[in-house]
């Protein structure tokens, strides 16, 4: 019996493709066995809004299922709702897309990334991507076969990446460049000089733009930046983004992509043998919050605002050097002054002081030297936590009293 | 400015100098903009919202729709006065629609609302009429809600 188990594990092992079994699991992932055994954790590793979706993009969801929207819609997704981004896209960005066939709509924009990935890459493809970045951009790039090429960004360039440092990376077997800004895990965004530079790169090496514009709604005191506003930029990007973030929508997972007519139908070849379409409730919802969200965006936009001008004042004060996150709901601080590395740090300090933080290098080798503090939680955790760290760092400092 | 008093709106514990990182502001400013506020009557009082069912301890609440006359040159200010002094008055509006007064009445136990509306409100000679909503159960109030688990505990303790 022992023999027929053993021998079928191994059949198993051997029947994993080899791209999955060396694909590295997500280094956030090993964190959370641990945290998941432990109790009264102040949690600031939580990368989703702590905010639960604003109650009428609730109510058109409960109506949706009241009424009996329990069916498929197109692939695209419904009508209504390219229109709605449309006029969403336009009015915040002043970037036009056709409703009829410039958008996908996706579950989440997970699904999106991938799509893009998979409908653009030929083996052996590369991908640019910058470092420290989203965990799932190098697997994603690894599972559609491509080679994702890490790109280093450092607090000196507030982890914007650098034109100069993309260009210099630039091979024949480039394809695209991959950027999410404002970024996961930094905060960081990207100035306006710096996606100029990297539109110019675009045009001139004849390269694709996959934007993850997820965050693009949460940025603090500046203007986000719609990538494919940029002249000439829209014929190059696949724009990714969705809900989940500036709606608090995570667990409804609709996303979105747009771009050129083209490159929608690729993804959409995909999403139909896939995914189908995204659910239709979902959708519904997300009408909703185009034609009625504002407000409430606004409002959780103002919450994370206080709170991160809270959490960046006091990490710094208490000798965690953070540059100023204008993006997101992270703040990236350097743990360097203690000596310890991201996942010494993180660990001591979900053990000693239960409070838990992400390792920098979690998001990739540049994240080394950082942790990651997202401050969607309330103001009470986030002052009783950095209380906690505050005493963690002056406990761990090396003796010199 | 508006800032520091949408904080205080929601936590009237936030200390100055939270409110002073929160609003980018200097703490002395922002303790100077509160002071003058406590003093010109922008900021009314600090209180706390308290479940007091928790505490076993249930007051009687009646929503009290009032029929009133104005009253030449003082409308309807001088009989509203004349009811919400009355310490039994918890809050009271001035609304349109087939009432004039709609007053929010706290009692120890459905008596004492009853004598309330019998002997003081009642009796007074603007008072028309007075229909008497007994409240069942409070929900939210001041924008909080009772009783339901907080959303963070829904979440999962990490995401990437």
């Amino acid at each position: 019996m022992l023999n027929t188990k053993s021998t079928a594990t191994k059949a198993c092992d051997n029947l994993i493709s080899q791209k999955v079994a060396t694909l590295p699991p997500s280094g956030i992932r090993k964190f959370f066995d641990l945290l998941s055994s432990m109790e009264d954790v102040i949690s600031l590793s939580i990368g989703e809004p702590d905010f639960v979706t604003p109650w009428h993009i609730r109510e058109a969801g409960i109506y949706s299922l009241e009424k009996g929207y329990t069916m498929y819609t197109s692939n695209s997704g419904m009508p209504e709702l390219r229109q709605e981004l449309a006029r969403y896209l336009e009015l915040h960005y002043g970037v036009s897309y056709n409703p009829e066939h410039e958008f996908l709509v996706t579950t989440g924009s997970s699904e999106a990334l991938d799509l893009a990935l998979r409908a653009i890459i030929n083996p052996g493809d590369e991908v640019i991507i910058p470092n420290p970045c989203y965990v799932a951009y190098p697997a994603d790039i690894i599972l559609a076969g491509g080679k994702p090429i890490l790109i280093p960004t450092n607090e000196e360039n507030s982890f914007a990446v650098r034109a100069t440092d993309i260009e210099a990376r630039i091979t024949k077997q480039t394809k695209a460049i991959l950027i999410g800004y404002p970024a996961n895990p930094t905060g960081a965004v990207m100035p306006k000089r710096e996606a100029d530079a990297i539109a110019e790169l675009a045009k001139k090496h004849d390269l694709l733009v996959i934007s993850d514009e997820i965050y693009a709604r949460l940025v603090y005191g500046v203007e986000h930046i719609c990538f494919p506003s940029l002249p000439g930029m829209k014929e190059r990007t696949i724009l990714i983004s969705g809900f989940s973030k500036s709606h608090a929508m995570t667990g409804w997972r609709i996303g979105y992509v747009a771009a050129e007519r083209r490159l929608i139908q690729a993804l959409t070849k995909i999403h139909q043998y896939t995914m189908l379409c995204a659910p239709i409730m979902a959708q519904m919802a997300a009408i909703e919050a185009l034609r009625n969200g504002d407000g409430e965006v606004e409002k959780m936009v103002q919450e994370y605002n206080r709170r991160r001008r809270l959490m960046v004042k006091r990490l710094n004060e208490l000798g965690l050097h953070c540059f100023e996150p204008k993006g997101a709901f992270y703040a990236f601080p350097s743990i360097q002054a203690t000596g310890m590395n991201s996942e010494e740090f993180a660990e001591k300090l979900l053990l000693e002081e239960k409070v838990a933080v992400v390792p920098g290098t979690a998001f990739g080798p540049c994240g080394e030297g950082f942790v990651r503090c997202c401050y969607a939680t309330s103001l009470s955790n986030i002052e009783e936590a950095l209380r906690r760290i505050d005493r963690f760092v002056r406990k761990s400092r090396p003796n010199t009293a | 400015m508006k800032d520091i008093f949408e904080i205080l709106e929601q936590n009237a514990r936030a200390t100055p100098e939270q409110i002073s990182t929160m609003v980018d502001k200097p703490v002395k400013e922002v303790e100077k903009i509160i002071k003058q506020a406590e003093k010109d009557g922008t900021i009314v009082k600090y209180k706390a919202i308290i479940n007091w069912p928790k505490l076993g301890k249930e007051d009687v609440w009646a929503l009290i729709e009032v029929r009133v006359a104005p009253q030449r040159g003082v409308g309807f200010d001088a009989i509203a006065e004349r009811i919400y002094q009355f310490p039994e008055v918890y809050s009271a509006y001035l609304v349109s629609g087939t009432y004039d007064l709609a007053i929010l009445v706290r009692g120890k136990n459905m008596q004492e609302i009853a004598s309330f509306v019998a002997e003081k409100l009642s009796p007074l000679e603007q008072v028309q009429s007075t229909v008497t909503h007994f409240l069942l159960k409070r929900y939210k109030e001041s924008g909080e809600t009772f009783d339901i688990p907080k959303e963070t505990n829904r979440r999962l303790p990490i995401t990437p």
